[in-house]
């Protein structure tokens, strides 16, 4: 219960600051990215001001056996620079860029442009799922080992 | 807006600050996308189902109470066939690359990880790429 409460929490403090920001909004996104035309900056202070945390976050966590309110750590473990993830994100910025959504926002915006996102959550639901059954089954018994993504490279 | 910069840093800190809870409390990356698919079943891999989906639901909610609290938040709402076409290409080309502009970007990048870093080059290069290219094509 405390973990599910925590994980509530951060999405939520996730979801405000992404509203908060300016980051929920598709066409400052697009602004953002638009570094060839009307090229509007703002979005760099929002990477910059959460790389800050997490800096700290990584330095703290290096020291630490284990967190705070779980059994271990599960952190990715992957350093292979494959063409998966390349494509993955050349693939993820073609989307990025055709709509000024990646996944935090598109979700957060559920609250705040119901429709619009409700359209894009479905097919990005139905993006995840053509991959998942297009792509070979991952190996179960390391479930419990998540990569960025969630999943596991194969070995 | 003039502040919105200052608006940008402390929605930014919020974000950084939401995944160094997971990172320290729970010991997990926050990376949307893969708790995204992890909470809707999509992922074979990943943290357990009701904490992926806390998570997700805690999205929205944080989004709704933030943009109460300033009056209302002002969105411009693209195209139907924008955002499908979008949501396609964010959904599958995140589960292939292992990660967004959360995962990789904030998470990643912080921890210095030479993947997600490329990552980010890349999807921002190739985010920047299309946005010229529709400008261009008059899209």
């Amino acid at each position: 219960m405390k973990q599910i409460s925590l994980a509530l929490l951060a999405g939520a403090l996730f979801g405000a600051g992404l509203a908060l920001s300016g980051m929920a909004d598709p066409a400052k996104v697009r602004g953002f990215l638009d570094i060839f035309g009307a090229w509007n900056p703002t979005l760099m202070f929002v990477m910059g001001g959460a790389l800050m945390p997490m800096g700290v976050a990584w330095r703290i966590q290096a020291k630490l056996r284990a967190p705070l309110a779980a059994e271990r750590f599960n952190l990715p473990d992957t350093t292979k620079l494959d063409a998966r993830l390349i494509g993955g994100a050349v693939l993820f910025g073609i989307g990025w860029g055709v709509a000024g959504l990646c996944p935090g926002p598109a979700i957060t915006d559920l609250a705040l442009a119901p429709r619009a996102a409700f359209v894009f959550v479905l097919a990005m639901l139905a993006g995840m799922a053509a991959f998942k059954f297009t792509s070979p089954r991952q190996p179960t018994a390391r479930n419990l080992t998540a990569d960025w993504g969630g999943r596991k490279d194969e070995r | 807006m003039p502040l919105s910069w200052l608006f940008g840093l402390l929605g930014g800190l919020m974000i950084g600050t939401a995944a160094a809870l997971m990172l320290l409390g729970l010991g997990r990356i926050a990376g949307v996308s893969g708790l995204a698919a992890r909470a809707t079943g999509l992922a074979d891999a990943g943290p357990p189902h009701t904490l992926a989906m806390a998570f997700i639901l805690g999205l929205p909610l944080g989004g709704w109470l933030m943009a109460r609290a300033m009056g209302g938040v002002s969105l411009s709402i693209p195209s139907t066939a924008t955002l499908v076409v979008g949501g396609l290409l964010v959904g599958f080309g995140t589960r292939l690359g292992s990660g967004c502009t959360s995962g990789h970007g904030v998470c990643g990048m912080s921890r210095f990880s030479r993947r997600s870093i490329l990552a980010t080059v890349i999807f921002m290069a190739s985010g920047i790429a299309t946005v010229a290219f529709m400008r261009m094509a008059g899209l």
